[in-house]
């Protein structure tokens, strides 16, 4: 089943310079910038989360700079399973989903019974999202059977949720097992694949990024199903995450160009791509005092 | 109002052009050759228009030297060397090669947008390759000029005297920097002739080492063509002759200076092999085979035309190549994200335009990428050709274009013979994970430069040359040094 | 009754007589003849550089440490033969002295050289520290298979400081011998035959030069042609190199011994790999 596809970095590096490389410029930047907005999965994940907070981050997420018409809205915010109603109610009958991270998040250190009710409890609360992450510790030790089979029950236990699964690359080390965890969860069963939990760094490196790409590429390929993908952790600003648009287009195409298939795990990329956004308007360049911090 | 949350998946989103601008480039209308650190008209009388090939618009009028013009140079030259370059101390030849070699950073981006106008390559290669590395291999030469002894050990090394060089079109100011760095290290004086079709930078160059404060005759350049090369080649007052090109003009110069003196440095042709196991980096392979072919529009001497894939991944390869293929952006050579510029010349069309002609008439099977190609200057799509065999003559010529050919092989020893069954030996590319094979192939490979898992890389530091009938001698690193020192 | 001797050539390990079925007669100063010799052919070439071609890989791919222990063996099996090379040499005309001082430095220059096969590698590679995340080394690997005409003035020590440096360096050989002085060059083959040489790494020739040195330079399998300067013959010799752009090296006459001699039969070879870790590269991809 698994490719054993060897990564090369160095050859990684020099691929994703070349990305770096193109120029994004008038209205494909304003284009881009307005696909990353809608790519956004705003995300607050903290052990000092309260309902308020949440509350306050999903009306920014509806209402990212209402002094500009126009704009859309985010695609999601992502949240702890217990802050999962207070986003249902916050985000009313809006169309921004609620993704929320699952599986003993972000460790993972736990028993498969808890992972199971961990997901099924933030799918009950209204969930449209599952952000899971693997064991890491099991994939080290060689185990990759039992990071199958754990994938495949969480999917199962999300229902008509969409699964994301978080493969905190930062603690894989290699480009190769990036790959091969990868490979893990498109077959598994995941609807996204996901860099990383943003607790760990490394995390949404641009040669990790390719990598996944690569291996989402090779599966489209193989069985004409697409599998999404949701850098997270560390793109902060505007132009890394057009590169990271270019990077899509270039290998997997416009198609995957969309929320649907295309995410960024990010808390605080919104604001800047917003004050990018506003100086390719106005020429000018902007100061963070114009754009709320939610 | 609920906000719309889902991007129109149709949307199709395009990189809009993003041109290099041209207005901090200084260009004269007619240019003189530079003999003596003067601006000499040439006695001919005679000037040749230089274009833009993305565009077919003329840049300049350049001086076409005729021998007599030729004998100029080479006197100023004589002249430098006996009376000021071999009485200096190598510290102080090393001060001047290291101002060069700043003055050309400081106007870098100058040199990279002349160079993409003249000769078509695309801006991002010359920013990002051409002008750094020349700036980079005129320092790295600096530090020898001092050192000279511990290059040749058990030996003196002296200078030759005066070397005539000859360069190529294809990377126009980096070759210059590749022959006049270590020639001026090792305390010769020089005399260039650039190609016909890509004078520019070589004369900016020119520029420079005036303002550098080089002493007159130190270097020397003179425009012109064949005839023009010829007149260097034959004069009897040059003592070393080192030329890049193709493997037939070699060949006329090896000849001319048969019984003479005038040692020779050869770069020549090369029909390169790029060779993938099943075990490799594969989506890396696919890059390397993109760089090897696709770099400067294929115009590379060591270009890796032919590929070789181990028969099991074979139809992997040519899938992920061909789709890779389609996101190469060809034409405007300024614009910032094109990856394949224009044709150097009319004359290079054609030839490459004659090649995948043969190819086609031979039965071999032709893809070409779907990407379109401006209707004005020279512009070929990346071509490759799979069903081939050694037999072809399209495996076997130097097509020097993006035209790839694609052989299949099953053994290692299958596809070190067929990798090796050609009059070229300039470099080889290897691909694979393991380690112990990398070293039996990078051993067995008749070739100057071996890439293992990578391609088409270029260093200051790292020699570069070919076996057999790709020439003699080595450029670059110490082993460049010896070519210009006795 | 004395036996007297037939002086054949040398071809992959045997020794045939030329296949023109020609000689020529060696005369001593007093104008009778000592040999006949062979007086080897076009032919004669074009086969010995197949065997040369043959052999070609076998040696260069031999361990450095082996060719030098091969090379010892040939001083050796020359020391042991003194006797009968400084016979031929007196019968050439050279003075007992002469003759003595020309084996000894033969021997040596095989002792010389039989040290070097294991370290010119070292003195002459380089790790080149380029700039990028990259590995890159330049290392010698041998031309191939070598002409060689040896030096004409005398009749072994010059085909010995020729041959040494390029069999030392791994390259294969076809050499001819000194025209007017041929007898030590068929001797020293049976040297060669009897030390662990692989047949057609060192093939030996007699005849004449002209007609010998232009059948190898314009032989499109041979790598370099090597030679003392030989007047006039060395632009026709040039000339006809170009065609598989064969690399020429003319020697001053009386060619001495050192690194050079080696490097000059050397290609020198560079290898890129990527190192995953160099550079920059701060994060752990």
């Amino acid at each position: 089943m698994l490719s054993n596809t060897r990564v090369d970095k160095v050859g990684v590096e020099e691929r994703v310079a070349r990305f770096q490389t193109r120029s994004i410029k008038n209205e494909a930047k304003k284009q881009g910038l307005h696909m990353v907005l809608n790519m956004i999965d705003l995300t607050t994940l903290e052990g000092k989360d309260t309902p308020g907070k949440v509350q306050q981050m999903c009306y920014k997420a509806q209402h990212l700079h209402d002094v500009h018409p126009g704009l859309p809205t985010v695609a999601a915010v992502c949240v702890y399973p217990s802050m999962v109603a207070v986003a249902r109610k916050a985000l009313g009958n809006s169309s921004v989903k609620i993704a929320s991270v699952s599986t003993a998040f972000p460790s993972g250190q736990s028993t498969r019974e808890i992972k199971l009710s961990d997901t099924k409890f933030a799918v009950d609360q209204g969930a449209d999202e599952i952000d899971m992450v693997i064991s890491r510790g099991k994939f080290l030790e060689g185990e990759y059977n039992f990071v199958f089979d754990e994938i495949a029950a969480i999917k199962e236990a999300c229902g008509k949720a969409r699964l994301k699964v978080i493969l905190e690359t930062g603690e894989l080390c290699t480009l190769d097992h990036v790959r091969m965890a990868s490979e893990i969860a498109i077959h598994a069963g995941a609807d996204f694949i996901k860099t990383s939990t943003g607790k760990i760094q490394p995390a949404a490196t641009m040669q990790v990024t390719y990598t996944m790409l690569m291996a989402i590429k090779d599966y489209y390929d193989q069985t004409g199903i697409m599998i999404g993908m949701k850098p997270a952790g560390g793109i902060s600003t505007a132009k890394l995450a057009l590169h990271n648009l270019v990077m899509v287009k270039e290998i997997l195409g416009n198609q995957w160009l969309t929320n649907e298939w295309f995410r960024f795990g990010a808390s605080s990329l919104a604001n800047d791509v917003l004050m990018q956004l506003m100086k390719t308007e106005s020429g000018l360049y902007q100061s963070p005092d114009y754009f709320s911090i939610d | 109002m609920a906000k719309k949350n889902t991007t129109n998946s149709q949307t199709e989103w395009n990189y809009a052009a993003s041109p290099e601008s041209t207005s901090h480039i200084r260009l004269e209308k007619k240019y003189q050759l530079f003999i003596n650190n003067e601006w000499v008209a040439p006695s001919s009388k005679k000037y040749f228009p230089t274009i833009n090939p993305a565009t077919e618009d003329v840049l300049a009028e350049i001086a076409w030297a005729n021998d007599a013009d030729v004998d100029l140079a080479v006197k100023a030259a004589r002249k430098a060397y006996t009376e000021v370059w071999s009485k200096m101390s190598g510290a102080e030849r090393g001060k001047y090669i290291y101002r060069i070699a700043r003055m050309m950073q400081e106007r870098a981006r100058e040199f990279a947008v002349i160079e993409s106008l003249d000769s078509g390559k695309p801006i991002r290669e010359s920013r990002d390759v051409d002008v750094p590395l020349a700036c980079n291999h005129f320092f790295y030469y600096a530090g020898w000029a001092d050192k000279l002894e511990y290059a040749m050990p058990h030996k003196k090394p002296e200078a030759l005297g005066v070397a005539g060089q000859i360069i190529p079109w294809n990377f126009p100011l980096l070759m210059a920097a590749w022959k006049i760095a270590p020639a001026l290290a090792a305390g010769n004086t020089v005399v260039l002739k650039p190609a016909e079709t890509t004078s520019l930078t070589a004369l900016k160059l020119a520029e420079i080492i005036k303002d550098a404060g080089l002493p007159p005759g130190v270097v020397n350049i003179v425009t012109g063509y064949g005839d023009t090369g010829a007149a260097i080649v034959n004069h009897p007052d040059v003592d070393k002759i080192a030329f890049t090109g193709s493997t037939t003009v070699g060949k006329i110069i090896q000849r001319a200076v048969a019984g003479t003196h005038k040692k020779t440095t050869l770069e020549l042709g090369g029909k390169s092999a790029n060779i993938i196991f099943d075990d490799a980096p594969i989506d890396q392979a696919v890059e390397g085979i993109i760089n090897g072919i696709f770099f400067n529009q294929g115009h590379v001497c060591c270009a890796g035309s032919r590929l070789f894939v181990q028969e099991n991944v074979a139809d992997l390869v040519i899938r992920k190549l061909k789709a890779r293929m389609e996101s190469l952006y060809v034409g405007d050579p300024l614009d910032k994200n094109t990856d394949i510029g224009a044709i150097n010349s009319k004359e290079q069309l054609d030839t490459i335009n004659k090649y995948i002609k043969i190819g086609k008439a031979e039965g071999a099977e032709i893809y070409q990428s779907d990407c379109s190609i401006p209707s004005k200057g020279f512009f070929c799509k990346p071509t490759l050709f799979t069903g081939v065999s050694q037999s072809h003559v399209i495996t076997q010529e130097e097509i020097f274009g993006p035209v790839l050919t694609i052989q299949t092989f099953r053994t290692i020893d299958e596809v070190i013979q067929k990798a090796n069954n050609t009059p070229y030996g300039l470099a080889a590319g290897v691909w694979t994970d393991k380690g112990s094979r990398i070293f039996n192939l990078t051993t067995k490979l008749r070739a100057g430069v071996v890439w293992a898992n990578t391609y088409n890389k270029f260093d200051p530091v790292s020699p570069f040359g070919g076996y057999k009938e790709s020439g003699i001698g080595r450029e670059g690193g110490v082993h460049g040094l010896s070519a210009y020192l006795k | 009754m004395e036996i007297l001797k037939t002086y054949k050539i040398y071809i992959g390990g045997a020794f045939p007589r030329t296949e023109s079925g020609r000689y020529y007669p060696i005369v001593d100063a007093s104008g009778s003849t000592i040999a006949n010799v062979c007086l080897s052919s076009r032919k004669d070439v074009r086969n010995a550089v197949v065997a040369a071609r043959k052999a070609f890989g076998g040696w260069s791919e031999k361990t450095a440490f082996n060719r030098g222990q091969i090379l010892y063996r040939m001083a050796e099996m020359l020391e042991g033969r003194k006797l009968q090379f400084l016979e031929e040499l007196t019968k050439q005309g050279s003075s007992k002295e002469a003759a003595a001082q020309e084996v000894q430095e033969s021997i040596d220059c095989l002792v010389y050289y039989a040290g070097w096969a294991d370290k010119y590698q070292q003195i002459a590679s380089s790790i080149n520290p380029v700039s990028s995340s990259h590995f890159n080394f330049s290392a010698l690997e041998p031309m191939g298979v070598i002409g060689m005409i040896a030096a004409q003035e005398t009749s072994l020590i010059g085909l010995v400081k020729l041959l040494a440096p390029a069999i030392c360096g791994g390259n294969t050989v076809v050499l001819a011998a000194s025209e007017a002085l041929p007898l030590c060059a068929v001797t020293f083959a049976e040297v060669v035959h009897s030390s662990d040489v692989p047949g057609g790494v060192v093939n030996i020739l007699t005849g004449k030069v002209s007609e010998l040195a232009p059948a190898m330079a314009a032989h499109m399998d041979v790598n370099a042609l090597v030679s003392e300067s030989l007047g006039e013959l060395d632009k026709t010799l040039a000339l006809a190199c170009v065609d598989n752009l064969k690399r020429n090296i003319v020697y001053q006459q009386g060619t001495t011994q050192g690194l050079p001699y080696i490097t000059a039969l050397q290609e020198v070879k560079t290898t890129w790999h990527p190192i995953e870790q160099i550079g920059g590269a701060s994060s752990s991809y």
